[in-house]
């Protein structure tokens, strides 16, 4: 394992110019950036705590700021002076910084772990998930959630469509400040099949079409910025509807027991994962992390913490039990085919080339 | 002079007025007062004598704790200052430093709706009066002390009050412009009539400017009466050291008959004077001597009105021009002050010598023992 | 010993030139005043100035087409603007790509430049970075080649801008910060109905600014004048009651205000209970234009409060006493004697709240929803989400100089040396 581990960092060691290995007895301190809460608590109980125990002399230091993740990395390549040694982010702004080269490329095969059955990673890890510089973690969604109380026994919302039906299902609904989930959404509701809402939103009257539906429920809308807001409103019973992350959605509803039910229905699926940030101070150290890390076990691990689905498809069969609460954490992830049947994937590409513009007029349409 | 006090008349009455703060302890003692028209009376007070708080009553911005004040007959103790019609001087002038001064002195006619140049011929002519007839543009701040006291003055009186109340005009101004406004506000006052209740804690200002002054100690006036009254005529020992320059001498009554007596002092001498205000034979006394009326009586010399003569040791001598202030030992007291007119004629005092010294009767008054 | 007086005038006593002997002593004096002054100026040249200048800098600085395309903008000058150019300018594109994929990565400008282009054009990135990564197996003719790659590069519109923004400065986020854009013949245009924001989101700010300002005034004057009426220990336990907004933390303060003023929260429970509004008529008092007001008033008040305060502590009440003793009723007194007084404080609380409010960010961010938002939330998300700085300064630099007018203005009508900041 250990030799291995060290082929695998000559690669790293080459691209990065570093000189010497690292050796085992010198004090490491390895700042991790993440989103906090309870996903950076799932990672220090699937990943840290592990990996400081076989390593002693490393020192994991957490960072809450994924959030703002591309900007910081832009600022500390800028500055010239890189303090994270590790960034959770997501597929798309990690692009853009690969793009702008401050993060290192990743050669998956020679840097990862294959999966236990020998499958090399580029294989093992879910199609479409591994980027130039991007490593996948998870899989996690945006859904729809409700607070079963608002609503009679025999007329709960099920669908997305019910979202927009404010006629049947009263009550106000919190939407994140973005156009991305809410156009897609929108246009679901509206009949587009999934296959073609991308499609769809590339032409002006797909987004005016998109916007229009937008407008029919516009006056219940409460909109939240932050991921604690989401489930908070739903808890205060300021909203019968929410959309929001579903670790959070089921953190709530399962370890505080509020009373949410998730819609799987047109969940909206993106990965998150890691990069490394170039011309960081620990690069060996790092890579040696990442190795043990993203190993199948330790991915299903997580999941033990927070219901977000394992990138690897070989983690999948591993997921167990929530680690304190001891339910079956299979039925609670995005990619359980019982959840899974009708994802909406998170098109990067997309949003990478129409973010802009339909951001000025997603703002311009909650000014209105 | 006592003549302008009459009582029938009275213009500004206090009856029974007492004031507290706090609900124990009196400021103001039953203090009953007639003030007539026209007359100039001045509340005379150490600070915390409660001589303020009678003014503040008057003006409306204090409440009467118990009693009456009457303003030309009507009992005002219901009304609002600002339809007392009562002009004020105020402590620090109180000048609206936001306006000039012609608009400081336009303030009181315009909140009485009068019409422009009926307004502005009365701030020219008010600011003729007090000598400033060209600085009606100027702001407050650009004045002098004293030319911000005039204006403070002129504005008091300029929407013409029948009655003007002067608190402390004068303090904040050095001495020699203290006692030139001193004799302005007097002329002021002869001219128009107004009757004018001063508050001071200068006694020389009081004994300048007033018809009347009444002084105050501890809430209650000490003697109200005319500054010649006052000086000559104390009738206590607070008012007698307030006022003036006092000496004073501690005894017990012997003898008492036909308005004098005689005092023995602890140390054996014997004094005649006038009884005041004594108890009886055999109560305590102090006497009060006005320096200026005790003589120094030239060597075997010995005028027949002076019933009281002793030997006295000059202890210390202070050239003042117009008089030397010697100070010396007499019937065992330290700080006996003599003023000697500086007569030309040349003395024979020097520190040390003894001299004889010596006073009348009319001139000793004998008061409460304090 | 002559031609010494004669040359440089007056001497001192040891036949010094008088004026060398003042400077010299004058130098000293000079000096001790920088070493005074200097820690601080170089504090604030290294936090405030250096980078509001790089701020502004930003809001012009167009690096990345020059830097990313240099051989293709020189055979654009060949190209009339009309259609789309010819083969040249697209060999040379491809030269220029090929170059940059030979730049060590940090060094490469091609990433940039599509995110560049996408402010402009949307498509433009994927464009870029398609084509980018496709041109090594280009070959001539090039211009079917990138037509092939990516349907943009058959955009005239991609071309023109290219042209027009292929140059080191650029007005192009100043264009955008004012709702406009260049149409085909490069003049500067209103934009789309349904993207203009940043206008109105100013107009928005300066109207809410101005209704806190009023409501930090309608509140905080009656509580300052009768803290200045009060003794001082009494005045001082209210004054923990106004400061007591600083003194606690961002996140206690707003879950306060989520507890009072949200739907279910206590004030609308309240009046549900009282009977004043039905339970399906609940006041909506966050997430909007309401919570912004209600949160920023309370957060503002102590910056209306306290200028208003030692200045009205310094009004004698021998004022108030003369006015009324020269006949004016109480509230001419106060109109036209007291209020007068308390203007520099009122200028200056004004000044403050009104500029603190036009930059606030997080208060709105958290309770404001939608229609609480102003024009700092925008920047901020242009700086920490859309990442679109050049815009984000362009904002900002556009706010720096609205709230500069502002004071100058202000200065004009009242005189800055008026205002008691304390």
């Amino acid at each position: 394992m250990k030799t291995r581990t060290m082929t695998a960092l000559g690669a790293a060691a080459a691209i990065m110019a570093v000189g010497g290995v690292v050796k085992a007895d010198d004090p490491v301190n390895m700042t991790v950036v993440s989103w906090g809460g309870a996903y950076t608590e799932s990672q220090q109980r699937a990943y840290h705590d592990p990996y400081m125990e076989a390593n002693p002399h490393v020192t994991i230091i957490n960072d809450d700021g994924s959030a703002n993740a591309l900007a910081g990395l832009r600022a500390q390549a800028q500055a010239g002076n890189v303090t994270w040694d590790l960034v959770d982010m997501l597929p798309s702004d990690a692009q853009l910084a690969c793009d702008e080269g401050i993060i290192m490329p990743i050669d998956h095969d020679a840097m990862l772990a294959p999966a236990p059955d020998g499958t090399p990673a580029s294989e093992d890890f879910l199609p479409g998930s591994l980027g130039e510089c991007f490593i996948p973690q998870i899989v996690y969604s945006t859904v729809l959630t409700v607070n079963h109380e608002q609503f009679p026994d025999d007329k709960q919302p099920t669908t997305i469509e019910h979202l927009f039906d404010v006629e049947n299902y009263p009550g106000r609904r919190a939407l994140q400040d973005r156009p991305g989930t809410n156009l897609e959404w929108a246009l679901y509701a509206d009949g587009v099949p999934i296959e073609d809402i991308y499609d769809v939103l590339a032409t002006p009257e797909g987004v005016d079409r998109a916007f229009a539906k937008l407008d029919t429920i516009k006056e219940h809308i409460v909109f939240w910025t932050e991921g604690a807001q989401a489930p908070q409103l739903l808890a205060d019973g300021e909203v019968a509807f929410a959309t929001g992350y579903n670790g959070r959605m089921f953190a709530a509803s399962e370890v505080e027991g509020q009373p949410f039910d998730i819609i799987w229905d047109g969940q909206i699926v993106e990965w998150d994962g890691w990069v490394v940030p170039a011309d960081g101070e620990n690069v060996d150290q790092v890579m040696d992390y990442l190795y043990f890390a993203t190993d199948t076990q330790r991915l299903a691990d997580q999941a033990k913490y927070i219901s977000y689905g394992p990138a690897r498809a070989s983690s999948a069969p591993l997921v167990s039990t929530h680690a304190d609460l001891g339910i079956e954490m299979g039925p609670h992830m995005p990619t359980n085919p019982d959840n899974y049947y009708a994802p909406i994937v998170l098109n990067n590409d997309f949003w990478a080339d129409y973010g802009d513009e339909l951001r000025e007029r997603f703002a311009n349409w909650m000014l209105q | 002079m006592d003549s302008t006090a009459g009582d029938d008349t009275a213009f500004v009455r206090f009856e029974n007025v007492q004031k507290s703060y706090d609900g124990e302890a009196l400021v103001v003692k039953n203090l009953n007062l007639d003030i007539a028209q026209g007359e100039f009376l001045t509340m005379l007070g150490p600070s915390g004598s409660g001589k303020t708080t009678c003014l503040m009553m008057l003006a409306g911005f204090e409440t009467a704790t118990h009693g009456n004040i009457f303003l030309d007959g009507e009992k005002i103790d219901n009304t609002a200052p600002h339809k007392r019609g009562i002009g004020m001087v105020f402590q620090n002038y109180a000048l609206f430093p936001h306006m000039s001064v012609a608009e400081n002195l336009a303030f009181p006619l315009e909140v009485r709706k009068i019409n422009r140049s009926e307004i502005k011929s009365r701030v020219q002519r008010v600011l003729d009066m007090v000598e400033l007839g060209d600085l009606g543009d100027r702001m407050p701040a650009q004045l002098s002390g004293g030319q911000q006291q005039r204006v403070a003055v002129a504005r008091a009186l300029v929407f013409e009050p029948s009655l003007v109340l002067m608190d402390e005009p004068l303090g904040a101004l050095d001495k020699n412009l203290r006692e030139q406004m001193q004799y302005e506000i007097k002329h002021i006052h002869e001219q128009l009539g107004v009757t004018v209740v001063y508050v001071t804690h200068d006694q020389s200002e009081a004994l300048t400017m007033s018809n009347r002054i009444a002084v105050f100690e501890d809430g209650v006036v000490q003697q109200l009466a005319s500054p010649t009254e006052l000086y000559e005529h104390p009738k206590n020992a607070f008012v007698a050291a307030f006022i003036g320059e006092n000496n004073k001498l501690i005894g017990t009554v012997t003898e008492a008959n036909n308005g004098t007596c005689t005092v023995q002092l602890d140390n054996g001498d014997v004094i005649k004077a006038s009884a005041v205000n004594i108890d009886g034979v055999g109560s305590k006394t102090t006497l009060s001597l006005r320096p200026e009326r005790v003589m120094v009586i030239p060597e075997k010399d010995m005028p027949d009105h002076m019933e009281n003569v002793f030997e006295a040791e000059v202890l210390e001598l202070i050239y003042l021009g117009d008089h030397i202030r010697t100070r010396v030992r007499v019937c065992g007291d330290d700080e006996f002050i003599v003023k000697v007119p500086n007569t030309g004629a040349g003395h024979h005092l020097a520190k040390g010598r003894r001299i004889d010294v010596g006073w009348s009767v009319a001139d000793c008054h004998a008061l409460d023992a304090s | 010993m002559d031609d010494q007086t004669t040359s440089s005038g007056l001497v001192t006593a040891d036949g010094q030139p008088l004026k060398r002997s003042l400077q010299r002593a004058e130098r000293t004096r000079k000096l001790t005043a920088l070493a005074l002054v200097g820690p601080l100026l170089a504090f604030l040249l290294v936090i405030f100035i250096f980078p509001i200048g790089q701020m502004m800098w930003r809001s012009v600085d167009n690096p990345q087409i020059v830097n990313a395309i240099p051989r293709t903008l020189e055979a654009l000058q060949e190209w009339d603007g009309e259609g789309l150019p010819d083969e040249p300018v697209y060999a040379a594109l491809a030269e220029d790509m090929r170059a940059d994929a030979e730049l060590p990565r940090r060094e490469q400008w091609m990433g940039r430049m599509g995110v560049r282009l996408n402010y402009e054009l949307s498509g433009a990135r994927g464009a870029i970075a398609r084509t980018s990564r496709a041109v090594d197996e280009f070959e001539p003719p090039f211009k079917e080649a990138f037509l092939d790659a990516h349907r943009n590069w058959g955009n005239p519109e991609l071309w023109q801008i290219l042209e027009r923004e292929g140059r080191p400065l650029t007005a192009s986020y100043y264009v955008a910060a004012l709702d406009r854009e260049y149409d085909s013949e490069g003049k500067i245009v209103l934009r789309d109905e349904n993207r203009r924001i940043y206008v109105s989101l100013f107009g928005r700010t300066l109207a809410l600014s101005g209704i806190i300002l009023f409501l930090t005034f309608a509140l905080g004057f009656p509580i300052a004048f009768y803290m200045s009426t009060l003794p001082m220990r009494y005045a001082n336990l209210l004054m923990i009651c106004v400061l007591l907004p600083f003194w606690t933390s961002l996140l206690v303060r707003t879950t306060s205000w989520i507890v009072l003023l949200q739907q279910q929260g206590v004030i609308n429970n309240a009046a549900v209970a009282m009977n004043f509004i039905s339970d399906d008529q609940r006041y909506s008092l966050m997430y909007n234009m309401q919570g912004t007001i209600i949160a920023m008033t309370h957060i503002l008040l102590p910056f209306m409060v306290l200028p208003l305060y030692s200045v009205m502590k310094n009004i004698p009440p021998s004022y108030m006493r003369a006015a009324k003793s020269l006949g004016a009723k109480p509230w001419t007194a106060f109109r036209r004697v007291y209020f007068p007084l308390t203007l520099p404080g009122i200028g200056a609380g004004g000044v403050l709240v009104f500029i603190i409010s036009i930059g606030y960010y997080i208060t709105p961010a958290l309770v404001g929803g939608q229609s609480g938002r102003m024009i700092s939330n925008e920047i901020a998300r242009h700086m920490q989400q859309s990442l679109n700085w050049g815009l984000a300064a362009a904002l900002g630099s556009m706010l720096l100089v609205g709230v500069l007018i502002l004071y100058w203005a202000y200065n004009r009508l009242v005189g800055a040396d008026s205002l008691k900041l304390g």
